[in-house]
């Protein structure tokens, strides 16, 4: 059995809308549509909507918040809503927006709080807060008041609470949010080693992109409470990645080319940058054909940003496509 | 259990030692908290300056009923005051928040702060009680000293329960919450003056329903040996504990249908 | 002129936005008018009068007492408190009208609703339930109404002033707490000041707190008539501007100190 199963999962609200001065309007949003998928121990899946297209609903229902109005969840055997206490000792939550830490207390102190909450052994409980005072450079705060910590420490503390206790499954909502790109980067070494040496499980869902190319193998696309998308990082770019873009420094500045099955997106001096379908002209060809044109002094070949294909999922382009 | 009480001792130390830190200010709004509770005495002070005695009760006597319910609210607003935010968690997401620590939710909610300035009013309420106590001419058996000491705790449960099961309608409507105030507020209030002075269907609906009336008018009266001005069964004096036990269990049960009720209506 | 009632509108419109907590208020005003009336009308089994009021004053007073309430709103009013708190103030000071006038005018408009919707139905259960007095004079209704006003504007003073404490206090709960219940006791709303003894008496009318709740209350009951009425108003009206006043430097003395430290 996976670790997490979801299967054909629906979420309605009732919504009551002013309609004139005194009549109300009822009516029913169907927040989570109809989801289902299945994650394995061990992964790091990325999951990602636009606001307002379920993701929350989802988590929520996950983690034994809210009760499904149909369809059948199992997280780690269990049944998130019926079992919440025995859920909640296997699952480490962190928001990026929200603090969990208590915050007139130093650090250290919330962390021994959580260790009594959770009920973790002393043994269990110094050999892990060792480890992460280690990885995420924790001592110069430990004693300060979490008040006074910046976001990136903040972040970092409650990274530690929420895997003090061995989690199975780690939902992170946000984590990276408001941090600098090194922070960032901490963070996801954090979660990439907690996956890789403790076999932690992550479902990860944010705005972040980059959050998603560098730790997750697995993306999950949500959008009008349904899953439009479940499957590798790599094979959605190679899908709706079909266009690439061309930059090319000239020799001499002038207009911006005219080619054939590619157009110029955008020149600044010397250096164009040139889209193009890959399915309809490879950069060979698009090269040779800059070339005669233009000296050409050097080129790169730019991959398709994530960024884009998403969007373009969101904005619908995909909605043809097959694989869901 | 033994986990969870040491747990809520661990949860209200890091409480308390957060409060002490600023001793000069704990001091002075403890101080402050007693003399504003005090008012509501100077209150029965000033109606007993106008008129001997109160529907045939007199001013020690309705220190005693004061006294009694002083310092079970107190004990009350001590354990429970926090529920009062309960509205504000429910709106901001905080109350989600508990729901993925694994301990029970009311747990977490009674163990999240600790007032110690609340003792103020436990303070004066232990003042004026001992004043009545002093000035009333009490026939004292074990049975009445033991009653005494026992209401307390139990009075305690009575409206901690009352206070649970009311403020569940913010698990329906956040805005209804002061509904929850007319009973523990206004309960408080209730339970400062004897019951015969309300009429019958106030004593039925706050004296019974509401189970106010075993709060403090009761126990007064075994306590003092006066007989009830509303000539009901002496054994309803002794009732505090069992109308205690059946007011908490109705509370948690309240409690968790409240909570499974949020779970489905939307977090 | 217009300006004051567009802000009048808003503060009317912002609390009808929530019906519930409108209702739920009620409801608990009604609760504790019943619990008071009792407890008033028990004085009564021995003396006929007390203090200047019959029994069905007695039980007027609490009725209207419980309306004024939330219309005078004397605990826990912390608009402009919250706003220094936040620094959101200095938004306010930007723009070219004066933040108390804007709060006053707005507060108008909110007490308009409340006396509407948290004054007039408590009003009616007391009057469904016992025997109530009532101005017998159109001319006393009209003072009662204006009555009213003026006591709203001299509680928006109070609640000004220990608001704008906030520029140097960090915490105003302990000014809200001490504030609430001399605001309760010596306004004559737990208790009618005529109860007090006189030593008491004579501390609560050197104070501005029976000008929001006993004034209005004995116009209504017809302990204050005639003549009186005038002088009543007049005195309200004589605290309202004192406490303006007040708020007024003691917010400028705040905003002052604001700007040379940079909150």
């Amino acid at each position: 059995m996976a670790l997490i199963e979801v299967e054909n999962i629906r979420k309605d609200f009732v919504v009551t809308r002013k309609a004139g001065r005194l009549r109300r309007e009822r009516s029913v949003v169907h927040a989570v549509d109809g989801i289902s998928f299945t994650i394995e121990r061990g992964t790091i899946v990325g999951y990602i909507g636009p606001n307002g297209a379920g993701k929350s609903t989802t988590v929520k229902m996950l983690t034994g918040i809210l009760v499904p109005s149909a369809g059948r969840i199992s997280v780690d055997g269990l049944v998130p809503t019926e079992q919440r206490i025995p859920l909640a000792r296997r699952i480490g939550v962190m928001f990026g927006q929200r603090i969990q830490l208590w915050w007139d207390l130093p650090l250290i102190e919330s962390f021994e709080l959580f260790r009594h909450i959770y009920s973790v052994k002393a043994e269990r409980y110094r050999e892990n807060l060792a480890s992460f005072r280690e990885l995420l450079e924790l001592d110069p705060f430990l004693e300060t008041p979490v008040r006074q910590l910046s976001l990136g420490q903040r972040v970092r503390g409650e990274l530690t609470a929420a895997m003090l206790h061995d989690p199975e499954v780690l939902f992170l909502d946000e984590p990276t949010i408001g941090l600098d790109v090194v922070a960032k980067q901490r963070v996801r070494e954090f979660l990439l080693r907690a996956n890789r040496e403790r076999g932690v499980t992550v479902l990860l869902t944010t705005h972040d992109l980059a959050d998603i190319e560098r730790l997750s193998s697995r993306i999950l696309i949500i959008d009008h409470g349904k899953l439009i998308y479940d499957g590798d990082v790599e094979a959605l770019k190679a899908r709706y990645g079909t266009e690439r873009v061309l930059v090319v420094d000239l020799e001499e500045p002038g207009p911006p080319l005219r080619l054939e099955d590619a157009r110029v997106i955008r020149t600044e001096g010397l250096r164009q940058w040139i889209a193009f379908e890959r399915d309809r002209t490879s950069a060979a060809r698009l090269v040779a054909e800059v070339a005669a044109q233009a000296a050409l002094r050097d080129l790169t070949v730019e991959e398709p940003e994530i960024e884009d294909v998403v969007r373009r999922i969101y904005r619908g382009v995909a909605q043809h496509a097959p694989n869901v | 259990m033994g986990d969870t009480l040491a747990l809520y001792g661990h949860l209200i130390a890091a409480r308390i030692r957060a409060q002490l830190q600023y001793r000069g200010s704990f001091v002075l709004e403890t101080v402050g908290h007693a003399v504003v509770t005090f008012l509501d005495f100077v209150v029965i002070l000033v109606l007993f300056a106008n008129v001997p005695r109160l529907a045939t009760w007199s001013q020690p006597e309705i220190a005693l009923l004061y006294g009694i319910s002083a310092l079970a609210f107190a004990i009350t607003d001590l354990m429970v005051g926090q529920l009062d935010w309960l509205s504000n968690w429910v709106r901001d997401g905080t109350f989600d928040q508990m729901l993925l620590r694994p301990r029970g939710t009311l747990f977490q909610i009674v163990s999240s702060d600790f007032q110690l300035r609340r003792l103020g009013k436990a303070a004066q309420g232990l003042v004026v009680l001992v004043y009545a106590l002093s000035v009333l001419p009490i026939e004292w058996t074990p049975l009445r000293a033991l009653l005494l000491v026992a209401t307390i705790p139990v009075s305690a449960v009575i409206f901690i329960s009352i206070w649970v099961f009311t403020i569940c309608i913010v698990f329906w409507t956040v805005d209804g919450k002061e509904v929850a105030n007319a009973f523990s507020y206004g309960g408080q209030f209730f339970a400062q003056f004897p019951m015969n002075i309300y009429d019958r269907w106030l004593r039925r609906f706050l004296g019974y329903l509401v189970p106010i009336a075993f709060i403090s008018y009761f126990p007064a009266l075994y306590i003092l040996g006066k007989p009830d001005p509303l000539g009901l069964p002496a054994a309803l004096q002794f009732a505090g504990p069992l109308v205690a036990l059946v007011a908490a269990l109705a509370a948690g049960r309240m409690w968790r249908v409240a909570v499974r009720h949020y779970q489905s209506a939307g977090g | 002129m217009r300006t004051d009632w567009e802000i009048a509108r808003r503060g009317f419109a912002r609390y009808a936005a929530y019906p519930a907590a409108t209702i739920a208020g009620a409801f608990t005003n009604i609760v504790f008018g019943f619990v008071r009336a009792y407890i008033l009308l028990a004085l009564y089994g021995q003396r006929d009068v007390i203090g200047g009021y019959d029994p069905s004053a007695a039980v007027t007073y609490v009725w209207i007492g419980q309306g004024l309430l939330m219309t005078i709103w004397t605990w826990g009013w912390v608009e402009i408190a919250l706003r220094i708190r936040s620094g959101d103030i200095a938004l306010d000071l930007i723009r070219p009208i004066e933040p108390l006038r804007v709060a006053l005018a707005f507060d108008l408009g909110r007490a308009t609703y409340h006396v509407l919707f948290r004054g007039v139905p408590p009003f009616i259960v007391g009057a469904l339930v016992f025997t109530l007095v009532y101005p017998r004079d159109a001319l006393v209704w009209l003072a009662f109404v204006a009555s009213v006003a003026l006591a709203v504007v001299v509680s928006f003073g109070f609640r000004a002033l220990y608001n704008a404490a906030t520029f140097w206090l960090l915490d105003v709960r302990g000014m809200i707490m001490v504030s609430g219940i001399a605001l309760n006791l010596f306004s004559g709303f737990l208790v009618p000041i005529s109860f007090f003894p006189d030593w008491l008496a004579a501390i609560a009318r050197a104070t501005p707190f029976p000008s929001m709740v006993q004034t209005p209350i004995d116009i209504f009951v017809g302990r204050t008539t005639g003549l009186d009425i005038v002088a009543a108003l007049g005195s309200q009206l004589a605290w309202a501007l004192v406490m303006i006043a007040a708020a007024q430097a003691v917010f400028a003395a705040g905003v002052r100190r604001l700007v040379v430290q940079g909150g």
